[in-house]
């Protein structure tokens, strides 16, 4: 099975390429079927895959399909990498890509870009393959670069609505900046290793010295927080959802906007010798969960909420990374990918409900409330979502993010951890706020809309069920018990042991680690507290959002009129966006304005001025001529010298000579002709 | 025939005009147009061998014939193609083959002379790609400038007269320079080389390293003002703008897709081989002026509110980009130079087409003219992302394996050289999907475009050679890199024949991050 791997990417090429040469004529209404189909067929393959990886012998295998790119000492080739870490990522894609697919087909039904809205999710998909099976870092960059464009014709897909296709632009370019630092890592990786395969790679990863190492980490996470929006590079993300609500769901919270974290945990041996990196992509991650959560808290379009949560959970995996605990971030990765997932299709399918109210109230919580009774099944596989993200066990959000914040914890990262149970708190706190103002409460819609709100079709609850399913199971099963669950061991042979190579917390990981290993889980009382300290987190963030906004809901007013600056800052996120506007937009506006006449005035000017004084002074050597007759009889005499010389070797007999003259000629009594 | 068929593909066309001169009257325009594309058609199928039967492992001159013309003065009829040049020929006998297809509705006057004009264009690119003899070389290289310079001047735009004389002009004055250094050469030989009178390159490629240094930077000096006027280089460019928003679209597409190679490929072919010291002395000079091409056209084309001058700019932009891998001086660098010349032919070939078939329905270029097209013209609309995202360098298409491999090459040189040109790739997509997004993206507002129609076959048949060259080149790069390889590995080891210490990899990363010096390996 492991060998039929191209089979994977192969099933969503055929896709595009049905839908997108037929889709307008003839595939129109079934073109979310093949699309549907497409996307399962490589799920089975995967399956198949992974059963083969989970309950075989596992291992890593290659498979080679063609020689690429070769240039000197320079080579890449077009292969596959079959290992526990791709089979994790593989499972998730695919089994999360296929719910979309499916979803789809119902959310978008009716919309003159159907079909071509099933063109760039199987393209997205074959994408998003490449980027997780490829055995090098080039290959990773073509499917990471494959997934933007997508992302960026989904972000514009009603490309009539300037918004979204300011959007989509937007996105596409934070990225590009990301993908220069990515771009400028793997030229080093290659200046270094002499390769960009991941296994020759890896092998001379250990020769690194500390700085090369550090640098081709922090140049490689530069690319990855431009992916994965992370402080300075996640202004993109929350613009994103200007896209329809299945591709926030895939594209901006399960899959490709995680392919930063797949990056940096694929690159785990490089950065096991570049300590200094790690801490930055700990703190980074740290800072950005903080701060993502905490503009969460007020904003008011659902979708926003949704985003600024996905920033923040992001931020969370980041963390996992920079304390050397890759395995627990992947694990982080999938069980977010399952419950946020599951919350951007419950939001598309209470803004699907809400078709027929005013555009500008479809995503706003104001106008929302009650909705409980009309939606249960979203309703309920909400509430299951929102638990699991706040880390209520035994969810699937309490086994990653407990872990996470174990390892900060317990590698001495006290600040890290400080700052990951605040957001953590925060983010129990604004997802029952979410709850509550949508669901709970008395109904604000839209009079007229009120009597079209219905649940939504099969085609779209059952993806919702199932990902519910796996938010309740998808943490106990692999991550039970914790820090000691079987994704760990799983996923030990694909990633570098956690601050191996000198790594300053290297220590308190062996340290967790031997606990690890003879106990089982979190032994002695630290351990304990720390579960209680975080499970009584999240129900206080719960019970906070349920008192401000279901006993009292005067506070939230009263807070917001009390604080009015901080509540203003947090509403406007801090005003990131105005300041990028007037710090980095503007002034290169400005300039290539100025360079542009610059070009026009001076640059140019130069040019016709020196033409310019060619022509005057040209008119003057002839006047001066004409005056000197003096001259002139000399000036014959040389003149006729000068000719015989110049005669005597246009004379020399040679055909070809007297051709080429004649050409010339001819040329000139053609543009004599043609210009009469 | 293999002797021959360098003559025969180079002259094929010119025997073509001279027939259309002769026996075809004004008023048969069916019957010119027909017997242009056909000429373009045979001359491109007597290109195929050139593909087919080229040995890759050869890395001196192929296809060769040699004959004495002047020998007075030493001036042999000599023509040869290698791994640098016989994509360049290729590309010269497709895209003669599009031009020509192009003007079918665009060019409504003086169509015969129109055509002529076109085959002899032909016959000079491809005798300047062929030339081995580097007076041969000159005499080619100036042809070209006069079909072009009526090609603008007469089917050109508003400004036409004006664009045309500077272009002439312009590339001119810089041609004579080039041929002081030409003739510089030609008498250096005879004191230090073979002593004999010689403008056979293959010669005078031994004389070259011998030459001191003073004098090989002033021969250095005159080629660089000629070749970097043609690419052109920063601050060298202003004609080109001006030239490709006046000339025709098949003016266009020549231009950009072929006249300006003629400045890389001098570089290449002349520039580096003869005179590697200079050109190693150089590198920083050359590199400062590619980056700051780089960078400024891409600025500029971004200030652009005409659609074919912000095409224009940005082909500074990415020349820059080539002159940047020419100059880093290793195998990759100017393997992806050499692939990025082909890439920017016919990417920024069929932009031109692609602004010659909206300027045809709507007599304006400018991008505020324009918006929502894309829900009017979902074809042309599908070809122009395509070929957008080829020339931003998106992976699988053409542009990202030469933009690739010339940073590779860059930043072997050295970290400094890749740092500053990544900030063109950022740059060249701004301005590219700010074009799209205007032009494509929104509503439909302007009654002027409710009635535009799609591509007709005859344009999509045009433009599907370049999309289907775009993937071929982004998916299987290898048939192309394999045919330059060995010239180009020629190439970097004749200028580097006095052991440049930046092309080491290890001088490439400050101390302390590399781990042990390696040795020279290219």
């Amino acid at each position: 099975m492991i060998e039929l791997a191209w089979l994977i990417p192969l099933f969503p090429a055929l896709g595009v390429v049905i839908n997108g040469f037929f889709g307008t004529r003839y595939t129109r209404d079934n073109a979310g079927h093949i699309a549907s189909l497409m996307a399962g067929l490589s799920f089975l393959v995967v399956l198949g895959i992974a059963s083969e990886m989970i309950f075989g012998s596992g291992g890593t295998h290659t498979i080679h399909l063609w020689d690429w790119i070769s240039a000197g000492k320079f080579s890449v080739s077009i292969a596959f990498l079959i290992d526990p870490l791709s089979t994790i990522m593989l499972l998730v894609v695919s089994g999360v890509g296929f719910l979309v697919h499916v979803y789809s087909v119902g959310y978008l039904q009716g919309d003159p870009g159907y079909p071509r809205f099933f063109t760039y999710l199987n393209l997205f998909m074959l994408s998003m393959f490449l980027l997780v099976l490829g055995d090098n870092y080039l290959l990773m960059f073509v499917g990471w670069e494959g997934v933007g464009l997508c992302s960026y014709l989904l972000i514009g897909f009603w490309y009539e609505k300037k918004s979204a296709s300011d959007a989509g632009k937007k996105a596409f370019i934070v990225n590009r900046i990301g993908d220069a630092g990515f771009l400028l890592g793997m030229f080093m990786i290659w200046i270094l290793t002499d390769s960009l395969t991941y296994s020759e790679v890896f092998q001379a990863a250990p020769n690194m010295t500390a700085a090369g190492a550090t640098a081709i980490g922090l140049l490689l996470f530069i690319g990855a927080a431009g992916k994965s929006a992370q402080i300075p590079l996640y202004v993109w993300l929350p613009d994103a959802m200007e896209g329809p609500t299945p591709v926030s769901a895939l594209i901006h919270a399960a899959t490709m906007v995680t392919a930063g974290v797949y990056m940096v945990a694929r690159t785990s041996p490089i950065y096991a010798m570049g300590p200094g990196a790690l801490e930055v992509i700990a703190i980074v991650g740290a800072v950005t969960a903080f701060f993502a959560a905490s503009i969460g808290l007020v904003q008011n379009d659902i979708k926003r909420v949704l985003a600024y949560s996905t920033v923040s959970q992001l931020g969370f995996m980041f963390i996992a990374l920079g304390v050397g605990a890759y395995a627990t971030a992947i694990f982080h990765l999938m069980t977010h990918a399952f419950f946020k997932g599951l919350m951007f299709l419950g939001s598309g399918s209470v803004i699907h409900s809400l078709h027929h109210a005013p555009v500008e109230q479809q995503q706003d919580m104001r106008y929302m409330g009650g909705l409980k009774s009309k939606l249960p099944i979203t309703y309920w596989t909400f509430v299951i979502g929102a638990l699991a993200i706040a880390g209520i066990p035994p969810l699937a959000g309490f086994w990653s993010k407990d872990e996470i914040l174990a390892n900060a914890f317990f590698t001495g990262h006290y600040f890290i951890w400080g700052l990951g149970t605040a957001a953590a708190f925060m983010t129990a706190f604004y997802m029952f706020r979410l709850i509550f103002m949508t669901f709970h409460g008395e109904m604000r819609v839209d009079h007229h809309a009120r009597e079209y709100i219905h649940e939504s079709p099969y085609s779209m609850t059952v993806p919702l069920i199932i990902l519910a399913v796996l938010s309740v199971v998808g943490g106990i099963i692999p991550g039970f018990p914790l820090e000691g669950g079987w994704i760990h061991s799983f996923l030990a042979p694909s990633l570098a042991k956690g601050g191996a190579g000198g790594h300053a917390a290297s220590e308190a990981v062996q340290f967790v680690r031997v606990a690890v290993e003879s106990g089982g889980g979190h032994e002695g009382p630290t351990a304990i507290i720390l579960i209680i300290l975080a499970i009584a987190i999240a129900v206080g963030g719960i019970a906070l959002a349920w008192f401000m906004y279901m006993r009292n809901p005067a506070v939230p007013d009263d807070l917001a009129s009390r604080f009015p600056g901080l509540h203003r800052l947090l509403l406007n996120k801090y005003y990131i966006d105005e300041i990028y506007e007037a710090c980095i937009i503007k002034p290169i506006y400005r300039l290539m304005n100025s360079l542009w006449s610059f070009d026009a005035n001076v640059v140019d000017g130069a040019v016709n001025g020196a033409s310019l004084v060619t022509l005057v002074s040209s008119r003057f050597s002839g006047i001066f001529d004409l005056k000197t007759v003096d001259g002139a009889v000399n000036g014959i005499a040389s003149m006729t010298k000068f000719f015989s010389q110049v005669f005597k070797f246009i004379q020399s007999g040679m055909v070809q000579n007297y051709l080429f003259v004649m050409l010339l000629g001819i040329f000139m009594m053609l543009s004599a002709y043609l210009f009469r | 025939m293999e002797n021959f068929l360098l003559t025969l593909i180079a002259f094929t066309p010119l025997a073509g005009a001279v027939i259309l001169m002769l026996f075809f009257k004004r008023e048969q325009t069916v019957a010119i147009k027909v017997f242009a594309t056909a000429v373009t058609v045979v001359d491109f199928l007597l290109s195929i061998p050139l593909w087919t039967r080229f040995d890759t492992s050869e890395a001196g001159f192929q296809f060769v014939q040699k004959v004495s013309w002047i020998p007075t003065i030493g001036v042999s009829y000599f023509l040869g193609v290698d791994g640098i040049s016989v994509l360049l020929v290729l590309l010269t006998t497709i895209t003669m083959i599009v031009a020509t297809v192009c003007s079918f509705t665009a060019i409504v006057e003086r169509e015969k002379e129109y055509y002529v004009c076109l085959l002899l264009m032909a016959t000079g690119m491809l005798g300047t790609f062929m030339a081995v003899d580097i007076f041969l070389f000159y005499v080619f290289f100036e042809i070209t400038l006069v079909p072009m310079y009526f090609l603008i001047g007469i089917w050109g735009g508003k400004r036409k007269l004006y664009a045309a004389i500077k272009f002439f002009l312009y590339t001119l004055f810089g041609s004579v320079l080039m041929l002081l250094g030409i003739l510089a050469l030609y008498f250096v030989n005879l004191k230090l080389g073979t002593g004999t009178l010689t403008f056979d390159l293959t010669e005078l490629y031994a004389v070259g390293p011998k030459i001191p240094i003073g004098l090989q930077s002033w021969i250095f000096l005159a080629f660089f003002v000629g070749f970097a006027i043609k690419v052109p280089m920063f601050p060298f460019h202003t004609w080109l703008p001006d030239a490709h928003v006046e000339a025709p679209t098949a003016g266009s597409v020549i231009l950009a897709g072929i006249l300006l190679k003629m400045g890389t490929y001098g570089f290449v072919r002349f520039v580096l081989p003869l005179l590697p010291q200079a050109s190693q002395m150089f590198v920083p000079f050359m590199v400062l002026l590619s980056i700051i091409g780089i960078i400024y056209g891409a600025l500029v084309a971004m200030a652009q509110t005409d659609v074919k001058k912000l095409v224009a700019y940005s082909s500074v932009s990415h020349l820059g980009f080539v002159m940047l891998g020419v100059f880093a001086l290793n195998q990759q660098g100017i393997l992806g130079g050499q692939l990025q010349m082909i890439n920017h032919g016919i990417s920024t070939g069929a932009l031109f087409l692609l602004v010659g078939i909206i300027y045809e329905r709507r007599h304006t270029r400018e991008i505020s003219e324009f918006g929502g097209l894309s829900s009017v013209m979902p074809i042309y609309t599908t070809i122009f992302a395509i070929t957008m995202l080829s020339s931003i360098g998106l992976p699988g298409l053409n542009g990202f394996v030469g933009e690739f491999l010339i940073l590779v090459g860059a930043f072997k040189a050295s970290y400094v050289y890749a740092a500053f040109a990544v900030i063109g790739i950022v740059l060249g997509a701004a301005y590219m999907l700010w074009l799209f997004q205007r032009m494509f993206f929104g509503t439909l507002d302007n009654p002027e475009n409710q009635k535009l129609t799609d591509c007709t076959p005859r344009e999509i048949l045009y433009l599907l050679p370049m999309v289907v060259l775009m993937f071929w080149i982004g998916l299987y790069p290898r048939p192309f890199l394999s045919r330059m390889e060995a010239s180009v590995g020629k190439v970097v080891k004749m200028v580097n024949v006095a052991a440049a210490p930046m092309n080491t990899k290890a001088a490439a990363l400050p101390a302390g991050v590399r781990t042990q010096p390696k040795a020279k390996n290219f």
